[in-house]
């Protein structure tokens, strides 16, 4: 840290380093600038250091801001852990469930050149698994909504939280935050979320009937199943003003989905109450749920008597 | 910049303000065709009038078609479900490997003492900052919802990996920028005291009143040495941060170890491709046979040859142990690229990206100019492919049973790749005018010194001669 006029440094003129600079250099005046150029250095040295520390610490502002999902403590076992079961034994694939959940959830109607491009959102979907050879052959409808996975691939790759575990189990998606990059949809092993790809739109016959209960979505964000969690929201308020706790008889047939069957396939309820349905459902042997392995822990739980065959 | 101008600005005065561009200094204090470099920075040919002018025109045209997308929403693209993800997904790995050209080769040359690396530095850090722009904007486009961008920032979950990228990414923007810009401030002295070039006052604002005193100098080179090691971790985990997006999903094909190092090597092998495009196009363009020489092309085939051998290597790898594992949900992918609807552009991808350039650069004279730069088009256009195969491929065959995804780009989805090149293209010509793109004091300062330090260097290495000995 010495003070440059300390030093015998007018011989530091450009002919020292080799190096042609201009004449100026010579000039005694350019002994007086060298602290202030080396402040200069100085200075930029540390504004590169700050700049690249920078993004740490935004990291641990974001790492204090992003709170793990509140399970696994005494309260949130308390709490419902929302689910459906789905015996195919008995669906008889009417599909009414998916029409019953599109006029539930104001889902948009993509249009015939839309749906070509597959490009048509359908919070409850069919699986079509074709069995057997011709001329032994069948077809299963498997209906497909959000599995809300308790190990949710979509919830882990969100980068800003639009896509989340609410406080009874339902992965729950924020069409205001949404940003579009569609990481969720890709990371979904069971590519059950979809994309608006163009501002949603609906036959004029159709938008008298829109739900006032369900926010439309803009264009550009991800939507998806929510277990129609207004509904669940309704019953408990209904049950509050009777002055009682919810039960699975309120419930069991509560989303729009659950409500159509005609069937009486599709059942919802709690799966930490295990004398509700869902949860009986679930200790059958006939019960499995969809890719198992994959660990996501879906809370859709299917229910079929015959072997899979190829 | 800010901290720039001020530090300028409390400065001292600037005693050497050259006095209204005399010619007395020019081409004097070096001893090699400098003018070569300075001529650039003073004449404009039609040429680049023309070239400026065709860049500008595709670039136009990639605005206009992202103003449609902006308006009408991701629609206009070929994108649908289950391909949720399409060219712009292969832009952005694309950028973003390009940019590996530069700062990690020059960081990785100067940290291993490569003296021949001394004309070729600044044209690969300048490939680095514009490759990174556009990766970053790759991904912009991409967006459903671009005017919630900074919801990434408001509302960001470290545990995704999109959250790591925007770290990493602009950390190496950053550190990019840094290192390109301290080496650039002894050369913008030079041209302050010579009084050449269209930016007099911007030279004169970035020389940060640089005279190249001892004690400056020994400042700068510490802090060039710092960045360039710095460079070398953060470079490397822009990559790997970049796979992670692939290979921590459940998708198959994506979800493989091997992605992070297969990420940089190809990253590394696109980069020195684009390197060397851009170092022929400028030795053309500006006569600088003497200056980027035959030698630092045949140099840069060699590491180029040792990365297209890696890369084989490592996309063997990739594809026996997903064959052999046969599994039903990954073959459908690999089934897709080997004899599938893709098979075309991964054979391609194979021979024509991998295997020809391996050849061509194995021979010395592969190793000429036009043999360098033939490898190097494959290469960067093969690597293209491979950014694309990796995106589309896997996502055209989901894990559940659902008919087979198409996925065909549309006009929008080229036009703004198209304009996003021209765009890179441009900007890297507007550098060459205003910015001396090969390092002048680092030639001089080779010519000056190196000699002398690598001979020394050299007696190091081996025993002592006899005669002295004893």
């Amino acid at each position: 840290m010495n003070l440059p006029e300390s030093e015998p440094r007018a011989s530091a003129s450009p002919e020292a380093s080799g190096l042609p600079y201009g004449r100026g250099s010579e000039l005694p005046e350019a002994r007086a600038t060298a602290p202030a150029r080396r402040r200069a250095l100085q200075l930029l040295a540390a504004g590169g250091a700050v700049l690249l520390s920078l993004p740490l610490l935004l990291a641990r502002r974001l790492w204090a801001a992003a709170a793990p999902p509140s399970n696994g403590t005494p309260e949130a076992t308390l709490r419902p852990k929302w689910g459906l079961v789905i015996d195919l034994d008995k669906c008889t694939a009417c599909q009414a469930c998916a029409v019953a959940c599109r006029a539930e959830n104001n889902v948009p109607v993509a249009g015939p050149e839309e749906a070509a491009l597959a490009r048509g959102i359908y919070w409850m979907d069919m699986l079509k698994v074709v069995e057997g050879k011709y001329p032994d052959v069948h077809t299963q409808f498997i209906p497909t909504p959000c599995n809300h996975c308790e190990n949710a691939p979509c919830v882990k790759v969100c980068p800003v939280g639009a896509t989340y575990y609410n406080e009874e189990g339902i992965v729950a998606q924020m069409w205001a935050r949404c940003i579009g990059c569609r990481y969720c949809t890709t990371a979904c092993p069971y590519t059950r979320r979809y994309f608006n790809w163009r501002a949603p739109n609906w036959p004029e016959e159709l938008r008298s009937q829109l739900n006032p209960d369900v926010a439309t979505r803009p264009r550009g964000v991800v939507e998806k199943c929510t277990l129609c969690h207004h509904r669940i929201r309704k019953a408990r308020e209904k049950a509050h003003a009777e002055g009682r706790q919810l039960t699975d008889a309120d419930v069991r047939k509560l989303p729009a989905c659950a409500q159509s069957c005609a069937a009486e396939a599709i059942t919802f309820g709690d799966f930490n109450n295990p004398d509700s349905e869902v949860s009986q459902a679930a200790r059958s042997p006939r019960a499995f749920r969809l890719q198992e392995e994959l660990g996501t822990k879906p809370k859709a739980v299917y229910l079929r008597e015959a072997k899979w065959q190829e | 910049m800010a901290g720039v101008s001020e530090v300028n600005a409390s400065g001292a005065p600037h005693p050497s303000q050259p006095s209204g561009g005399e010619g007395g200094a020019r081409g004097d204090g070096f001893s090699f065709e400098v003018e070569r470099i300075f001529a650039p920075l003073q004449r404009t040919g039609r040429g680049f009038y023309l070239a400026a002018a065709v860049l500008s025109a595709i670039f136009g045209w990639g605005v206009y078609a992202y103003v449609r997308q902006f308006n009408d929403g991701l629609g206009v693209t070929g994108m649908n479900r289950p391909v949720y993800w399409g060219i712009y997904m292969a832009n952005f790995v694309f950028f973003i490997g390009i940019s590996h050209a530069g700062t990690l080769i020059s960081a990785i040359l100067r940290v291993s003492g490569a003296e021949w690396r001394r004309p070729v530095t600044r044209c690969a850090e300048v490939i680095t900052v514009f490759a990174l722009i556009f990766g970053g904007l790759s991904v912009v486009i991409d967006l459903g919802r671009p005017d919630r961008l900074l919801f990434v920032l408001q509302h960001g979950r470290l545990q995704s990996p999109i959250l790591w990228d925007v770290c990493c990414i602009s950390t190496y923007l950053t550190g990019s920028l840094i290192y390109l810009y301290l080496p650039l401030i002894p050369d913008m002295a030079i041209l302050r005291d010579r009084g050449i070039g269209r930016l007099r006052w911007l030279y004169r604002l970035l020389a940060l009143g640089y005279r190249g005193t001892k004690r400056q100098k020994k400042h700068l080179e510490f802090m060039i040495s710092v960045m360039a090691v710095l460079i070398i971790p953060i470079a490397v985990s822009v990559h790997t941060v970049v796979s992670y997006i692939f290979a921590t999903t459940l998708q198959p094909g994506w979800h493989s170890t091997i992605f992070g190092p297969y990420f940089v090597v190809g990253a590394i092998f696109s980069g020195l491709a684009a390197l060397m495009i851009a170092m022929a196009i400028i030795r053309r363009a500006f006569r600088l046979e003497g200056i980027l020489k035959d030698v630092h092309f045949n140099n840069l085939g060699l590491i180029l040859l040792t990365m297209t051998c890696l890369m084989i290597y490592f996309t063997f790898n990739i594809y026996l142990v997903e064959i052999t594992g046969n599994e039903p949900m990954i073959m459908a992918a690999v089934m897709a690229k080997v004899t599938g609807p893709y098979a075309l552009p991964f054979w391609g991808m194979i021979l024509g990206g991998f295997i020809v350039p391996a050849v061509i650069l194995a021979f010395p004279k592969g190793r000429s100019v036009k043999g360098c730069v033939v490898a190097s088009i494959l290469i960067v256009i093969a690597m293209w492919l491979e950014r694309y195969l990796i995106v589309v491929p896997t996502l055209m065959h989901p894990r559940l049973p659902w008919p087979e995804g198409i996925y065909t780009p549309t006009w929008v989805e080229w036009s703004i790749t198209a304009g996003c090149l021209a765009a890179f293209a441009l900007l890297y010509m507007l550098f060459a005018r205003f910015f001396p793109i090969v390092s002048i004091w680092e030639v001089q300062e080779g010519i000056d010194e190196s000699i002398p330090q690598v001979t020394e260097r050299f007696a190091e290495y081996m025993p002592e001669p006899l005669g002295e000995a004893v």
